[in-house]
């Protein structure tokens, strides 16, 4: 008994290590805000459209009738990433099966409008969330961030930062798994 | 010279004083009581963007938003509580600085206090065996005789 004393030192910075070594090597972000969101209904809001634009805007009761899995899609024009990822949901917007709506936050119109009529325009609906309440109601930490909402109108996925590469096969797995 | 080098310190003390100071002139409710309050809330609400600050100070656009959203609500006629719990039914508990007690946090709240026992034990343990009381038992009662005998051997040879 006496000898097994002398071995708690060593069993302890084992497991410690073990803990470190998990840290290190697991793939996990610790500044990734897991969302409140998931497996919750669509927060409540109600955006106009934006002026000028031929989408018209988006709320919480548009979702919900689509009967359809959707893509929210929050951007704006002064988002550097947002325009890395455009591309990304110009090939989405192809897909019938699914719906795709964007919420402009935070932007001047006339930019979005710009914005939007330069990389082209994915969304069948775009809400104008100016005050970034809107934002505040998905809990969203910055743009881009893009949620995936199933049929009944759930919130399943949610993505922070932009959509290429690793990522959007990432998300596009995710998406295809939602949609058998 | 001196007032120069007045100005110099004064410039270092100062300095942190302005840059705590995040909340601008526009946010500031007039009802002081409820600015207080404001205040004290906002402070123990997590920044999602800069995460190891307190939205209180931090100079984000979000921070910015949640600060007046806060106080529209205590305006609205929100308790504290339930100002909490909108900001936690939007971005989840990761947003309080002290997380509350659940099942998932048990381990994290009560941690220092199984250690402390651990700590305990392990001193009430060392203590006992190191007491005089034990040693003389183990050590100088049962040896009384062999000592005895030993003693007497040697006086023999």
């Amino acid at each position: 008994m006496r000898r097994f004393i002398f071995l708690t030192p060593l069993a302890l910075s084992l497991i410690i290590g073990a803990f470190a070594v998990w840290g290190l090597l697991n793939d996990r972000n610790p500044s990734e805000i897991p969302s409140a969101l998931i497996n919750r209904s669509v927060p409540s809001f109600d955006l106009l459209p934006l002026p000028g634009l031929n989408s018209p805007g988006l709320s919480k009761k548009d979702l919900l009738n689509l009967d359809k899995v959707s893509i929210v899609n929050f951007f704006a024009s002064w988002c550097l990433p947002c325009r890395a990822e455009h591309q990304s949901f110009i090939k989405l917007s192809k897909n019938d099966e699914i719906e795709l709506v964007g919420i402009n936050y935070k932007d001047i119109n006339k930019d979005a409008l710009d914005w939007l009529t330069e990389l082209g325009n994915p969304y069948t609906y775009v809400g104008n969330d100016f005050s970034g309440r809107t934002g505040i109601d998905w809990g969203i930490t910055g743009v881009p961030e893009t949620f995936i909402v199933n049929k009944n109108g759930k919130v399943v996925h949610r993505f922070s930062g932009p959509l290429v590469g690793e990522r959007f096969e990432e998300f596009k797995e995710l998406l295809m798994l939602e949609l058998r | 010279m001196n007032y120069l080098k007045l100005l110099f310190i004064s410039f270092f003390y100062l300095a942190p004083i302005a840059s705590s100071m995040a909340v601008e002139p526009d946010e500031v409710l007039a009802d002081s009581k409820l600015e207080s309050r404001a205040r004290d809330i906002s402070t123990n609400v997590r920044c999602v963007v800069c995460q190891n600050e307190p939205i209180d100070t931090s100079n984000s656009g979000v921070a910015r938003d949640l600060r007046i959203l806060i106080r529209e609500r205590l305006l609205a006629g929100d308790s504290n509580k339930e100002v909490f719990k909108y900001l936690v039914d939007r971005y989840g508990n990761f947003i309080l600085f002290k997380p509350p007690l659940t099942l998932s946090t048990a381990l994290l709240w009560f941690m220092p206090l199984l250690v402390f026992a651990l700590g305990v034990i392990i001193l009430v343990g060392a203590l006992k065996k190191a007491s005089p009381l034990n040693k003389s038992k183990i050590f100088i009662v049962p040896n009384e005789k062999k000592l005895d005998v030993l003693v007497n051997k040697k006086g023999k040879e």
